[in-house]
């Protein structure tokens, strides 16, 4: 009896989540949709962001936030999925427990502190080295690569480590070399798992708000050169939300829905890929 | 706001006072719904807001601002909106180094933007290559820290790592606003929907007086007080 | 071409990863080192304990970091029973199924929501459509739903490792279904959710997008839950970005680095004894 009330009401509880994520998808679209209905697709979908102004075009902003993500992804990928191969496949015991979680706990600092010493450190490097002001797609993604590092090692290292011995022993009676078992074994079979790191590193990369607003200068015009400055989706939500009104900021609400639906796509992608095995 | 609300609590301890941000059409909507009591602007009134009542509190100066090291000291209004429109794009043309010049301006809903706009720009468009920051604060760092770059701030934020440009000669300094020589300048009002009574005019009659003028000039606004008393 | 022999190209590639992964390594260490070089001299006892004056310029961060501790133990209140709920009942009434796929799509859709999309949720929901305004409370109920699925996810985990047989001897003893979960399978996974209810906290303390548009950023002392505050994550944003005091910036950075490390690494040890337990 006692056990039948518990089992309703778990099942009740287990819904918060879900329910959660409907208020949140509800609320937002809600703000949101309308306006794109109101504006035309053919306003929200140009290149011309000026909402005081009845523009509400979105895709400079699109665009910015592809580029910046795909300049993450050009450093995160190199760099994590060496340091992942290396902890798993070429380090030592006790290298391996020291520098994983020393990977993990650096995924704890929070975003705000990575674009600090984004302003700090790189806007006058690149400045220096390369030119433009400073603040850049280059600067951008260098640090949202660094950001999204510690999610593409977790997820390859958990995924190449979960490739069964037998695989690698095969290999390896067959004369192979380590890294000619890792290129042509071990790599193959964790393909989707390091594939769906990948792509939550994406989806973080997207997302990353503060970090973004801090280096990448903010400008509307869709980038010409990684050292020009760039706007991202993100940016404008976080940027004009406080001073926004009516139109404007049910504007904003239409970029989070946007936002939104791109997320859920990639970790759609992501979650069906893990599935899978 | 928050440093003269403090202080009326302190005289009217009865009363509170609860500040919330938004910007010049916020304001000003809140005042029409009566989502609020008194409702702030900087920004002056389109004529279809005018039949809200409005008290001049302070004027503020709006400052274009260069780094430290750029030689450049003086412009004319014609120059700076050529500046921010993209058409003049390096400082060589100004008489300075052979630079490109990156301008910084505000975010779109923002009153100092505004009042740019509205003094400087004259229904051009901003151009949408410049630097884009939430506030003045991140303005004057972003010009104080790159030697090549143009911002507008709030005259009272100015400090010493950024320089103050002169328009047409007149630098925004206190007295140049006052007696009306510095033409950027912005009005700060107090708005309510109908003739304010009770509490609410005893804090808009507190602002005005010689105490709440004092901690505006102490912000770096120059309080109507001084204005009315110079005209 | 020149061909490269499987032992040469093995030690190139050693060699590459190597290099890579110092290179990301010493980035990391870089990042922390610098804030902690430039900060600690700003650590003193008094900025910790006093309140902050002239917008951050002078006086210490206490009313930050109050405010900070409340939304982020409120938080943890909140989500805590709907995250251990939300596990018990997927790995104890469920095995497959579609109610099953319904509240894990849910979970993990919700963990990978970014910041912002949950500082957008949180102002037209809790300050604005339930008139709770900027405040302590709107922040902590935003919060507690960003870090619900880290909660799930971790108490799911340490729930199911608990071994078959302690429910099965619980069982034999004639205890029902409920008892057994409330006085065997839950006190035994305890470790295991503690850990994630404290990667939570880690999360939520370093959260500014979303609590800088539900709780704001007053910076008196929070008097109530209905108080506006300011985080420390953004505190430190406005220190940074408008310039006002670098000194203590980094001072704020500090602080809370400080705290996130100590956070992640208690969750550490937790989760490395509780393993040790049962594997």
């Amino acid at each position: 009896m006692k056990d039948k009330f518990a089992e309703r009401l778990l099942l009740f509880i287990a819904f918060s989540a879900i329910l959660s994520l409907l208020l949140i998808t509800f609320f937002i679209f809600q703000q949101g949709i309308p306006l794109i209905f109101k504006v035309g697709l053919k306003n929200f979908l140009s290149f011309h962001w000026a909402p005081t102004q009845g523009q509400f075009g979105i895709l400079s902003m699109v665009m910015g936030s592809l580029m910046v993500t795909l300049g993450a992804l050009c450093v995160g990928i190199p760099l994590g999925l060496s340091c992942a191969i290396f902890l798993a496949e070429f380090s030592s015991k006790p290298v391996q427990s020291i520098l994983k979680p020393v990977i993990e706990l650096l995924a704890g600092i929070p975003s705000v502190v990575y674009g600090f010493i984004g302003i700090v450190v790189l806007v006058p490097l690149i400045r220096n080295l390369f030119g433009g002001s400073g603040f850049s797609v280059l600067g951008a993604g260098i640090i949202l690569g660094i950001m999204i590092l510690p999610t593409i090692v977790s997820i390859s290292y958990d995924s190449i480590k979960s490739v069964p011995a037998a695989y690698r022993d095969g290999s390896f009676a067959l004369g192979a070399t380590r890294w000619q078992t890792i290129l042509m074994v071990v790599l193959p079979s964790a393909r989707s798992g390091i594939i769906a790191g990948i792509i939550l590193g994406m989806g973080r990369a997207i997302g990353e708000t503060m970090a973004v607003i801090m280096i990448s200068g903010n400008a509307l015009r869709v980038p010409h050169s990684l050292l020009d400055s760039v706007r991202t989706i993100t940016s404008t939500i976080a940027l004009e939300l406080s001073y926004s009104t009516g139109d404007h900021r049910a504007a904003l609400f239409a970029c989070g829905s946007v936002l939104f639906i791109i997320i859920v796509i990639l970790n759609f992608i992501a979650i069906r890929i893990t599935r899978r095995d | 706001m928050e440093k003269i609300s403090e202080h009326f609590n302190m005289i009217y301890p009865g009363v509170k006072v609860a500040v919330q941000g938004g910007g010049s059409s916020a304001g000003i909507q809140a005042t029409f719904t009566k989502t609020c009591d008194i409702g702030m602007s900087s920004r002056n009134l389109k004529p279809e807001e005018k039949q809200l009542k409005e008290f001049l509190i302070a004027l503020d100066g709006i400052a274009v601002i260069v780094n430290r090291l750029n030689p450049v000291r003086n412009l004319t209004p014609d120059q700076i909106r050529m500046i921010f429109m993209g058409e003049i794009s390096n400082w060589r043309v100004l008489g300075g180094p052979d630079k490109k010049i990156y301008p910084v301006t505000r975010e779109e809903g923002s009153g100092t933007r505004g009042a740019f706009e509205d003094m400087v720009m004259h229904k051009q468009a901003i151009s949408d290559a410049c630097l884009v920051q939430d506030s003045n604060g991140a303005v004057r760092e972003i010009v104080a820290n790159s030697p090549d770059a143009i911002g507008f701030i709030s005259a009272g934020l100015i400090d010493e790592r950024v320089r103050a440009v002169a328009l047409d000669s007149e630098l925004p300094t206190y007295e140049n606003i006052v007696a009306g020589r510095y033409l950027i300048v912005r009005p700060f009002l107090l708005l309510t929907r109908d003739e304010p009574s009770g509490p609410i005019r005893e804090f808009i009659n507190y602002v005005l007086s010689i105490d709440g003028q004092t901690i505006l000039r102490k912000v770096g606004l120059i309080p109507a007080l001084d204005i009315k008393n110079e005209r | 071409m020149i061909r490269i022999g499987p032992r040469t190209s093995q030690a190139i590639a050693y060699v590459m990863l190597l290099t890579l992964t110092v290179i990301a390594v010493s980035i990391l260490v870089f990042i922390i080192g610098f804030i902690f070089k430039n900060g600690f001299a700003e650590l003193s006892w008094n900025f910790l304990t006093q309140k902050t004056t002239e917008m951050g310029k002078e006086g210490g961060i206490l009313p930050s970091i109050i405010g900070t501790l409340i939304i982020t133990i409120l938080a943890i209140l909140i989500a805590t029973p709907f995250g251990v709920g939300t596990a018990t009942y997927l790995s104890e009434y469920t095995k497959t199924g579609p109610v099953r796929r319904v509240i894990s799509f849910g979970a993990d859709c919700l963990a990978g929501v970014p910041s912002i999309i949950f500082g957008l949720f949180g102002f037209i929901f809790f300050v604005i459509t339930m008139r709770l305004g900027w405040c302590i409370l709107s922040g902590a109920l935003t919060l507690a739903v960003m870090i619900l699925p880290t909660i799930i996810r971790t108490s799911e985990e340490a729930i199911k490792a608990v071994p078959k047989s302690y429910r099965e001897i619980s069982y034999s003893l004639g205890g029902g279904k409920l008892d057994t979960i409330l006085k065997v399978v839950l006190p035994t996974a305890i470790p295991g959710i503690l850990t994630g209810i404290i990667l939570g906290m880690g999360r939520a303390v370093g959260e500014t997008a979303a609590t800088i548009f539900t709780t704001g950023a007053s910076l008196n002392m929070p008097t109530s839950l209905f108080s506006s505050s300011r985080t420390l994550a953004v505190h430190f944003y406005i220190l940074a970005r408008e310039g006002i005091s670098l000194p203590k910036a980094y001072g704020t950075a500090t602080v809370l680095i400080i705290m996130i490390l100590l956070i992640n690494f208690i969750a550490y040890r937790l989760m490395h004894r509780f393993m040790a337990r049962y594997y």
